[in-house]
């Protein structure tokens, strides 16, 4: 299988390298194309969004207004925080310059002169090896003034790194907005949608990293051939990230549509020790996981998680083995969504807090079976409630882990049960002797 | 104690205004510089960022108190990070926190008495697929188990 985005060439990396093997030529064609060709390209050929939702690359671009008097802008969202996920370094690192060659593409597609990749702050090394890359593409004139020349043509853009500094929902397209205009990064309410109102007021197109690095193969070799790879409702491929329980974690450039299991016994290795596995999550933290005996059959392309009940995500795939204690998996999971809440929204800020604290006592052993519903309610109470996506981001996980565990959890709260004298008191209601008469010890 | 950025540190920030159509939108990397140049974000820091960019001094706590990577506090000269989320605990993320909290004598976000070391217990740093890590100060140290992590502080230690 051929790999599109972190192909099998040494030192890809480096702008001569990238340049002997057709680098900036895909630029080169679509520059001399009409900027609505390009978007009909693109939306042709299928791409979705690999940041999580999967949304329509093309159509995305296409929601750009024609004319406007105020500037365009492009976000390119490199946050990538989402535990589990770890794709888009893989991109600053190996293949720097088909990312920025993608950015000068989907620039002039939407009309933008300025580009700003946002990078989380974490990745300190990888904006040094983004900024190298950024720094030999405008020395030999691929992008700035000097792309006029070396491209005869009349359109130019420039292209900015900003780097984060450590808030996981700075990878929200809107908080992302606010943070990079120097603001809290709290999310805003839409509508209006970036296209309209993005940055500084004005419209904005916002792309996951691994979204734009697939534009320059689209562009070179054709629409037709990029959709008639993998799942055909979610062609190309996508750059599985596996952790956890494997014998071979890492990166993995697979066509949409892979196999789960494939994915985690032919690529991955396998689990350690052969142990049996208990649970996978399939799209990064935030997305509904699935029981070890779920996952026969299904295949690794957004129709089809969502058709078993789950999302692709990011495609972070994290599997645990028969070991793990689920519990403590998830008060982490609670824990990471009650840190990363920005505080904007009530159901949030507190639900996430009222689960994480519940789930602790649940680690303690001091669960009670009725904690379980107060959970799903307390999710229940969250999704849908927020501006963002990180309410439903925090609920799935605690729901969709406790329906589809029921019975493990609810190993891990009956026996170990010692009910408060609140609930004692309650619980005698239903007896025939008089409460008077009860002593509550 | 007043704080005035060095010369260079200015040209530094004007290159990061440049980026920008709105001065304010420098306030990260400003922030950062400043954090370099003091070692932590102190009031005179943020007063000075808010005084450059021409905002409220504020906002500019406002942004600090926002972002986990602005240290309100002195911090160690190695400040050390270690991931205890879902990827790494699974492959013994928290062994290793324990083992680090042990090894240095501090709890989260403490520094140790010869200010050499913090520890701060942080979220998924995008290390899933080399887990367990490590990240001291910028550096991530990754794949590791129990002796590596023993190692890295100890030759952190020797440096000094």
């Amino acid at each position: 299988m051929e790999r599109i985005v972190l192909p099998d060439i040494k030192d890809l990396h480096l702008i001569d390298v990238y340049l002997q093997n057709e680098g900036y030529s895909a630029a080169k064609k679509a520059f001399s194309q009409a900027p609505d060709a390009i978007i009909d390209q693109v939306k042709k050929s299928g791409l979705r969004g690999r940041g999580g939702a999967a949304f329509s690359a093309g159509l995305k671009w296409s929601f750009m207004p024609k004319t406007s008097d105020k500037p365009k802008y492009l976000c390119i969202n490199g946050d990538e925080s989402e535990p589990g996920s770890f794709k888009d370094r893989q991109i600053f690192e190996s293949n720097p310059h088909q990312l920025i060659e993608g950015i000068l593409i989907a620039c002039y597609a939407i009309g933008s002169k300025s580009a700003y990749l946002y990078i989380r702050g974490e990745y300190s090394k990888w904006i040094k090896l983004m900024e190298k890359a950024l720094a030999d593409a405008y020395e030999k004139g691929f992008v700035g003034e000097a792309m006029k020349e070396q491209f005869n043509t009349d359109f130019f853009c420039n292209i900015y790194i900003h780097k984060g500094a450590g808030a996981y929902i700075c990878g929200e397209e809107s908080s992302l907005m606010n943070s990079l205009e120097g603001k809290r990064g709290y999310p805003r309410v839409k509508p209006p949608f970036p296209a309209q109102n993005g940055l500084w007021g004005c419209p904005t197109t916002i792309n996951n990293v691994e979204t734009i690095a697939n534009v320059p193969p689209i562009i070179n070799k054709g629409w037709e051939w990029f959709s008639k790879i993998g799942e055909p409702k979610h062609p190309g491929t996508l750059l599985y990230g596996i952790s956890g329980h494997v014998n071979k974690p890492g990166i993995y450039e697979l066509p949409s549509g892979t196999l789960l299991k494939d994915l985690i016994y032919n690529y991955a290795g396998g689990v350690p020790g052969n142990k049996k596995i208990l649970c996978v999550i399939p799209g990064g933290s935030s997305m509904p996981p699935l029981r070890g005996d779920q996952i026969e059959g299904v295949k690794m392309d957004a129709e089809s998680l969502k058709a078993f009940g789950t999302a692709i995500g990011t495609g972070g795939v994290m599997v645990m083995d028969e070991d793990t204690d689920l519990v403590r998996v998830l008060a982490r999971i609670a824990k990471f969504y009650h840190h990363e809440s920005c505080g904007q929204c009530t159901p949030c800020r507190e639900g996430t807090g009222w689960m994480l604290k519940i789930l602790n006592r649940m680690v303690k052993g001091e669960g009670t079976t009725h904690d379980l519903d107060l959970l799903i309610s307390v999710a229940n109470n969250i999704e849908g409630n927020t501006i963002c996506a990180l309410g439903e981001a925090a609920a799935w996980p605690v729901k969709f882990m406790i329906k589809r565990f029921r019975d493990y959890f609810e190993k891990r709260v009956t026996s170990e049960v010692d009910m408060p004298i609140p609930n004692k008191v309650h619980s005698l209601r239903n007896t025939n002797i008089p409460l008077a008469d009860q002593k509550i010890s | 104690m007043e704080f005035k950025f060095t010369d260079e540190n200015i040209k530094r920030i004007e290159k990061s205004i440049a980026k920008y159509p709105d001065k304010k939108a420098a306030v990260m990397d400003t922030l950062y510089i400043g954090q370099e140049q003091n070692g932590w974000v102190s009031g005179e820091v943020m007063q000075e960022v808010a005084r450059t960019l021409e905002m409220p001094p504020e906002e500019v706590l406002g942004i600090v108190t926002f972002y986990t990577m602005y240290h309100q506090k002195p911090m160690g000269k190695y400040h050390i990070q270690v991931c205890t989320n879902v990827s790494c605990m699974l492959r013994g993320g928290y062994d290793i926190y324990e083992k680090v909290k042990k090894k240095l004598g501090i709890e989260n976000m403490q520094v140790t008495g010869d200010n050499l070391f913090s520890l701060e217990e942080v979220e998924c740093m995008g290390s899933c697929g080399t887990a367990p890590m490590i990240a001291v100060n910028e550096d991530y140290f990754e794949n590791l188990d129990l002796v590596k992590a023993e190692q890295i502080i100890e030759s952190l230690k020797n440096k000094n």
